[in-house]
């Protein structure tokens, strides 16, 4: 070689993974002491000297040196690929390296900076549909991206498993041998805390990207296209009505069919006393309702289930507080349930009750199995009882004086006043609730499941499940955290009477706890549907489960069931997509959880702004991969900006052209090459629509259906039909191509939109007249589904205007007023008693801002003490902490505690 | 100056005749050619070298493999530095550290004028254009291949001609 490098690149850069992964046998004998570019004022690393004394001081630069010294001559891909890297990869990734590794930041903290860029590349490889970035085989592009994308990728945990692509392409590279090499001489086995001390020198990342709450859509970028995908689009597009595969016979009841994919979506079940609010609409039903839609619209076999959870300690008290028994709460709210649904056009196959003969029989079963197979505990626990009503109390049934703060109304579980957490055996003067005589503390059994001896295969299950499947990445996240904590024993008895009643000797009073059998629901519900229940329920090998639910209930469904389904050996169907969403805000994030306030389903039929609008502005923020926030400015916003001059103006322009030019009758179509790109955009984003659904990216592939109407509007507009069809005889003929092309597009909208929005699109193709196989398939292609000669029905406008003062008045009436301050829209799918139930992970940034708090009033505390102040001061601080540091235990998602009381060992 | 327009500038001074339209993307406002036979390309530095090729003028790409990487060293310089960082500070460091790269050079590459010289001279001259007559002394090196370039035939086009002036006013500065 003539060149020969002296100084070779500083170890400690990601950058120089990249240079020994190079080909070039000159690359490996480099040496490993910093070099520092003389004229340059920041450090920058590796750095290659040339013999002439010239520098390359960027990691692409190098490598494509040692390339072109090899031989190879530079092309455009490549140099795309580069800049790429070099302006948007880079940035991004620095960024989340030094949140990783200086900041000690975790999971979606760090994805959030790359996430963009990763899928970037997931679908520029699944586009083009080649194992490597410029084709068939390796190039200069793969060797500088991995390289530079290896420190953070090598933890699974930062390599998302749903861009699959991308993926394979990290993994085959990985295993190269020269890859290897250099992965182990740069990162040392460290790891990428390797890379410390050099992120440690470099400036705080300016800008992390917009991953506070935000309902903005991310940026459209134009796609590219080459002449074979135009090609290709014009083709399918000539093939028309033709291609339409026959509808798929409607079943009833839907099972499962061999060699068809089988789909089973579940949505969490609301808990039945409680009305739903919007949170728990769009965090379970109506997200799975888009999905189950949509693979409809596929013609896969799809069964789409959910139903109210209704045992537990809930319906007992709001039954007391109600004077009804608790079948009857159940049976009032149920309806309510129901309606709601109903009205929001949720399209269950069967929307069922956990409170049935097969639920006590599929629990019953499932539980013996375990006993059987000896997963089940018993041990004692010390508990108050009360002699008059002649039964143990749940923690809600006892009240008396808090030994912490002296308050007199403390609850069994916590203080009211001082916020304390309580052991209900622990309370002064206990009460029973019920008939207000003195419980006493008795020892009694409870039933245990032995998670630690099923975790073993929980981590097999879950080991050949995840990878290539669709959980989102805080399922994931949720999951790993909780195994890598260690399962513990989990208490599945409760003392009620409302639940479904424990088969064995001794536990005649026991009930099982509501999170072992809710699960079971399911089941049930599916069992009460067809006797064939088993079908979808025990056939994992045919069956595609699909579960959606807020991020709170992921431990029960990713966790416990699992494992009860695992223990009990009877084949069952488990989870195949775990599908979470985050927390839904209102307004700049004020709620209260405590007094169960909300916009609750019922309410927003009385708005007066029909259900397809809530059902659009609830996906269009739906809180997917990020929190998100309602707002009433916002949602006039979307309505007026996207739905009525985007999206309806499009629709009805298209409509009204064939209808006032063309007679109702849509003209010949002349396609222009102008023409055949548009259908390749068009195609294009039908395409991405589809990825985008069948990853449950349900938000996102909303999006594509404005960019086509976008695209479609922008076509109308610089065309002008209008001014066209009073021209020249080949103006008139344009004119006529411009409105059958559009109103194809109003076409396609209305099958795409389908999903998110069916009376809007029923009524779309009722105005358009769309063929009926048209109407309920849709296919990866666009195609011509009106032809010319097709006549059109009448059109009209399909949405209204939101105007400020209407919004302005149901926000005074929403958010407004006393209740101002007490909206709770987190979107928790069953809002069950908070204490006892509830398992709530909180996002990172709360973590860390709750931790930040802790420390700070800790040192409130120590500072207080030594001053030696006043004790009552002392005392209210202290107070303030335990609740801070309760308030980060809730939010870590700490496991609820088994029932209150001493285990005796 | 927009990167579609510095890029018809360059069409310009390559000779290219045809003038091609650009779209722009992203937040960067990244500049996208939808070129005729193949997808499209996207990216300043990448385009530039795509048009150089077309005018068969190669050689502005650098003749060795030395160059070659210098050369795209110091286009990808342009994008990630020069591009970006606005700020009164970044553009001082940026001129102080060029200044002293180019104490012993006519061009970047050397005694090559390239395309890299092109695309830094666009890049820069929007700050260039607003240094006073004492900052301009103070980055010698850098006015002296600036000016140098805005001289080379066919590079300047329709930008503003900036003033060198020849004899040096503050002595004390260096």
């Amino acid at each position: 070689k003539k060149l020969f490098c002296r100084n070779g690149v500083s170890l400690c850069c990601p950058g120089s993974l990249e240079f020994l992964g190079s080909s070039d046998p000159a690359a490996q004998s480099t040496g490993i002491t910093d070099c520092v570019v003389p004229f340059l004022t920041r450090p920058k690393v590796p750095v290659l000297q040339l013999d002439s004394g010239n520098y390359l001081f960027s990691t692409s630069a190098i490598c494509r040196y040692f390339f072109l010294l090899s031989g190879w001559e530079q092309d455009d891909l490549t140099n795309q690929w580069l800049e790429w890297e070099a302006t948007e990869l880079q940035p991004a990734l620095s960024a989340a390296l030094y949140y990783l590794v200086v900041q000690g930041k975790k999971g979606e903290d760090v994805l959030g900076s790359v996430r963009r860029a990763l899928t970037y590349i997931d679908h520029s490889l699944s586009r083009q549909n080649c194992p490597f970035l410029a084709g068939e085989t390796e190039s200069l592009a793969d060797i500088v991206l991995w390289g530079a994308l290896y420190p953070l990728l090598q933890d699974p945990a930062y390599l998302p498993e749903e861009l699959s692509a991308l993926h394979s392409w990290f993994q085959t590279l990985s295993t190269q041998e020269p890859c290897q090499r250099a992965a182990e001489t740069v990162l040392k086995q460290q790891g990428v805390l390797a890379l410390r001390p050099y992120l440690q020198k470099q400036p705080q990342p300016s800008s992390p990207e917009g991953r506070a709450v935000t309902n903005e859509p991310e940026e459209e970028e134009l796609a590219t296209l080459s002449e074979e995908e135009i090609a290709m689009a014009v083709t399918a597009w000539e093939n028309g009505l033709e291609s339409l595969p026959p509808l798929r016979p409607q079943q009833n009841p839907v099972l499962p069919v061999t060699g068809e994919r089988n789909v089973l979506i579940t949505s969490a079940l609301p808990y039945v006393n409680n009305v739903p609010h919007l949170g728990n609409i769009i965090g379970c039903v109506l997200s799975a309702d888009v999905f189950a839609r949509y693979s409809r619209l596929r013609q896969w076999n799809t069964l789409y289930l959910c139903g109210t959870d209704e045992y537990g300690t809930a319906t007992e008290t709001k039954a007391m507080e109600e004077g009804l028994t608790p079948q009857e709460i159940c049976d009032k709210y149920h309806i309510i349930h129901a309606d709601i649904y109903r009205w929001f056009n949720i399209s269950f196959d069967t929307f069922g009750r956990t409170t049935t003969p097969q639920q006590t029989k599929i629990t019953q079963d499932i539980f013996q199995r375990l006993l059987t197979r000896g997963f089940v505990l018993q041990d004692t626990v010390e508990q108050l009882r009360c002699e008059h009503c002649a039964r143990f109390l749940a923690d809600r049934f006892v009240e008396g004086v808090c030994p912490f703060c002296g308050y007199e109304e403390a609850r069994g579980d916590q203080c009211d006043k001082c916020g304390k957490l309580i052991n209900a055996v622990e309370l002064k003067k206990p009460q029973c609730k019920v008939c207000r005589s003195c419980p006493v503390v008795q020892s009694t059994h409870h039933l245990f499941l032995d998670l630690p001896k099923l975790e073993k295969r929980l981590e097999e299950w879950l080991g050949r499940t995840l990878p290539g499947s669709d959980w989102t990445p805080n399922a994931r996240f949720i999951t790993r955290s909780w195994l890598r904590d260690g399962l513990k024993p989990r208490c599945i008895t409760r003392d009620l009477k409302w639940g479904t009643p424990v088969p064995l000797e001794g536990f005649e009073d026991k009930v099982f706890y509501v999170w072992f059998d809710a699960t079971i629901g399911y089941l049930s519900i599916t069992a009460n549907y067809t006797d064939q229940w088993e079908r979808w329920w025990k056939n994992p090998e045919q069956v595609d489960l699909y579960q959606f639910m807020a991020k709170d209930n992921v431990p029960f469904h990713g966790i416990v069931f699992p494992c009860s389904a695992l223990g009990a050996e009877d084949n069952y169907t488990l989870v195949s997509h775990l599908i979470a969403t985050e927390y839904l805000n209102y307004e700049d994030g004020k709620f209260s959880k405590s007094r169960g306030v909300g916009v609750f389903g019922d309410m927003a039929q009385d708005t007066g702004i029909p259900a397809d609008i809530w059902r659009f502005y609830l996906l269009y923020i739906r809180p997917e991969g990020q929190d998100s926030a309602f707002s009433w400015t916002d949602l006039l916003l979307k309505n007026n900006s996207e739905l009525l001059n985007n999206l309806g103006n499009f629709i009805n322009r298209a409509g009204m052209f064939v209808s006032k030019f063309f007679g109702g009758y849509v003209p010949e179509m002349v396609l222009t090459p102008d023409d055949q790109r548009l259908l390749a955009h068009v195609t294009l984003e039908l395409q991405r629509y589809h990825q985008l659904l069948e990853k449950v990216r349900i938000r996102d592939a909303l999006r594509s259906i404005l960019t086509i109407s976008r695209h479609g509007n922008q076509y109308i507009q610089v065309n002008e039909p209008w001014k066209r069809i009073k021209g020249s005889e080949a103006d008139r003929q344009r004119a006529g191509t411009v409105t059958g092309l559009a109103v194809n597009i109003a076409a396609l909208l209305s099958v795409m939109l389908q999903p998110y929005m069916p009376t809007v699109s029923a009524t779309i193709q009722a105005q358009l007249q769309l063929p009926p196989p048209a109407c309920s398939i849709l296919l990866t292609n666009f195609l011509c589904t009106l032809p010319a000669g097709h006549q059109i029905g009448t059109v009209s406008p399909l949405f209204q205007k939101l105007e400020n003062d209407q919004i302005e008045s149901l926000r005074q009436r929403f958010g407004g007023g006393q209740l101002e301050e007490t909206f709770d829209l987190k979107a928790k799918t069953s809002p069950k008693p908070a204490v006892i139930e509830t398992v709530t992970t909180a996002g990172p940034q709360q973590i860390q801002a709750l931790m930040d708090e802790v420390t700070k009033q800790g040192n409130i505390v120590r500072e207080l003490k030594a001053q030696k102040a006043d004790k009552n001061q002392v005392a209210a601080e202290v107070a303030k902490l335990l609740d801070l540091k309760k308030q980060l235990a809730v939010a870590e998602g700490k496991p609820p505690e088994a029932p209150k009381g001493k285990k005796k060992k | 100056m927009a990167a579609a327009a510095e890029l018809s500038l360059l069409e310009k001074s390559l000779g290219l005749s045809k003038g091609n339209k650009y779209s722009a993307q992203g937040e960067r406002q990244t500049p996208v050619l939808q070129t005729n036979n193949g997808p499209s390309l996207t990216g300043l530095t990448t385009i530039a070298a795509h048009l150089v090729k077309q005018a068969n003028k190669e050689y502005l790409l650098g003749s060795t493999a030395e160059e070659k990487a210098i050369v795209q060293q110091w286009l990808e310089y342009r994008v990630t530095q020069i591009d970006g960082h606005s700020s009164k500070n970044d553009i001082h460091t940026l001129l102080k550290d060029l200044n002293s790269y180019l104490e012993d050079k006519v061009y970047l590459t050397g005694y090559n004028f390239t395309l890299a010289d092109i695309l830094l001279y666009y890049g820069l001259h929007r700050f260039i254009v607003d240094l006073t007559v004492q900052e301009k002394e103070k980055y010698l090196n850098v006015s002296r291949w600036f000016c140098h370039i805005q001289h080379y035939p066919g590079i300047r086009q329709h930008l503003s001609s900036v003033v060198f002036i020849k004899n040096r006013l503050y002595t004390n500065s260096h």
